[in-house]
């Protein structure tokens, strides 16, 4: 992977997601993008990815195997390379009424996610988020 | 052990003194919670001193004399129901006139003692009102408790029910926008999918229904004789395009007919549920087993796979609502989540036995013990989603 990027010189993101239909249509979804996609279906299998290879971007849904699995992971990439961003996709917060944001930098000290963002997410609302994240 | 603290009002010492003497004896023992329960006392010795007190400490009862040298005992009753506290006060008054109980009670005194008193009767008004307030608060933490589950399994339902939204949403959203799907094969896959995550749904509305009439204890059950061996065949049948398409042999061992008196569709249910997981969970080629064993006092239903099986960690949470074994292996399988919950309340209600052994990579087994004639329990109050039930 790591040696396909060096060719290709494209950002990878990673998506994760335990629903494998969101992941079917993130990637389609990216698939014209300048964006190199890899997917995982779990928090261990992004685990696995991430012991050989650094995305620049990871977008994480909130709950996998365990409830807060895309918390836990987004703190151990941050503490892996501060510099890889993370978008949180949850659908959690309407339904809880568990409010976080990652909004103003004392919430995102606690919440290690450069972005969250509610399902359903829009095609061109996760472009947005992503390119404005790159750089682009 | 309970402490209930008391702050007593009166401005007469001795009076103080004998009733500290009666409370701080020993523990007073309420055989209604089987517990016993003793006294912490802050003594006031004037009504200014009290509503100073009252600043900073919350007792669980006030004892007041109603012949304070500085306020009128009611003004200082009336005050404290203001705040709405958790607490109950009692009066105690040398003038008792009906006048002054109603009064006093109006203001939001609890009980009433008439002086002079003996250490019973102070006793039994102090045990009366320790019983109120423990009852309050029991049934206080029980409406929060049900409260608490209630919302968190209206959250997991919706949570349940938003996902294949959220998915359908997605693909058809893919499907409008036109630009993303380059070929047929891609739009097939999308139609698919989507009609496969529609079934889910239905699959989930029609456990959460069958786990309702059960919660409820209203359904009609109609009790006949039901052949257990037939049941299965048929739940073979049933299964059979599924254990099919990934080549799952399905066996039964029963030694001609057995027979239970019990309500057909429910364990249809349960039995369609165990078969249905078992090959779920299986692995392509491998095999379900259903054995009956009516020789003994008992019926012995086994479901045995030769699938994926589970560690014991999540074979502890198997029969929880919503719960669902979330791995590598077990991420394209799709299931409400509810199936074994209704299995087990079934179960439950033939007052029979559920249980499970499994070992990971190997397989599972499920076993069922029922009685030939069972008795029915009317409901069980097994989950959270109990309040789907109406009771």
């Amino acid at each position: 992977m790591e040696a396909l990027r060096m060719k290709t010189d494209k950002k990878l993101v990673l998506i994760v997601d335990d629903d494998e239909d969101i992941l079917f249509q993130m990637k389609l979804n990216l698939a014209e993008t300048e964006y190199e996609i890899m997917t995982a279906g779990s928090e261990k299998e992004a685990r696995k990815i991430l012991e050989d290879t650094r995305p620049d971007l990871v977008i994480l849904d909130l709950m996998m195997e365990n409830r807060d699995s895309g918390f836990v992971l987004s703190h151990s990439i941050k503490r892996l390379d501060p510099m890889i961003k993370v978008i949180l996709v949850t659908a959690v917060t309407s339904e809880t009424g568990m409010e976080f944001d990652a909004s103003t930098p004392d919430e995102r000290r606690w919440v290690k996610a450069d972005t969250i963002m509610s399902k359903p997410v829009r095609k061109d609302q996760l472009l947005r988020e992503i390119d404005s994240l790159m750089g682009a | 052990m309970t402490q209930l603290h008391i702050l007593l009002v009166d401005s007469e010492p001795a009076m103080r003194r004998a009733i500290c003497r009666v409370l701080g004896k020993t523990p007073m023992h309420l055989h209604e919670f089987d517990q016993d329960v003793e006294f912490m006392i802050d003594e006031s010795t004037s009504g200014a001193d009290a509503e100073l007190k009252l600043q900073f400490l919350t007792p669980d009862l006030v004892i007041i004399d109603d012949n304070l040298p500085d306020v009128e005992a009611v003004h200082l009753i009336e005050g404290l129901s203001h705040r709405k506290l958790d607490m109950l006060v009692i009066l105690m008054s040398a003038y008792a006139s009906v006048e002054s109980v109603v009064m006093a009670t109006r203001q939001g005194a609890y009980d009433f003692l008439a002086k002079p008193f003996t250490p019973e009767e102070v006793r039994a008004s102090i045990r009366k009102a320790a019983k109120h307030l423990l009852l309050r608060r029991h049934a206080r933490k029980l409406a929060e408790e049900k409260r608490a589950a209630r919302f968190q399994a209206m959250s997991v339902l919706a949570h349940e029910l938003k996902s294949p939204l959220a998915s359908i949403d997605g693909y058809l959203r893919i499907l409008k926008d036109g630009s993303v799907v380059k070929d047929p094969g891609t739009t097939q896959r999308i139609v698919d999918r989507s009609l496969i995550r529609l079934d889910g749904m239905r699959k989930l509305i029609l456990d959460i229904l069958d786990l309702t009439r059960l919660e409820s204890g209203q359904k009609q059950r109609k009790k006949e004789d039901t052949d257990v061996c037939e049941l299965t065949r048929r739940a073979f049948e049933t299964a059979d395009v599924q254990a099919k398409e990934r080549n799952i042999e399905l066996t039964l061992n029963c030694a001609g007919k057995t027979v239970i008196r019990a309500d057909r569709g429910e364990m249809e249910i349960v039995m369609n549920n165990l078969v249905s997981n078992a090959i779920k969970y299986n692995r392509d080629g491998g095999r379900v087993t259903v054995s009956i064993d009516g020789t003994g006092p008992r019926i012995v239903w086994k479901v045995t796979d030769t699938g994926i099986g589970m560690s014991k960690d999540e074979m502890t949470r198997l029969f929880e609502e919503f719960y669902r074994v979330k791995n590598e292996r077990t991420r394209n399988i799709l299931g409400s989540g509810l199936g074994l919950a209704v299995v087990k309340k079934i179960v439950l209600l033939y007052q029979g036995e559920i249980t499970v052994n499994s070992k990971e990579n190997e397989g599972t087994t499920f076993t069922i013990v029922l009685d030939f004639e069972p008795t029915v329990n009317s409901s069980v109050d097994t989950g959270s989603l109990a309040f789907l039930g109406g009771r």
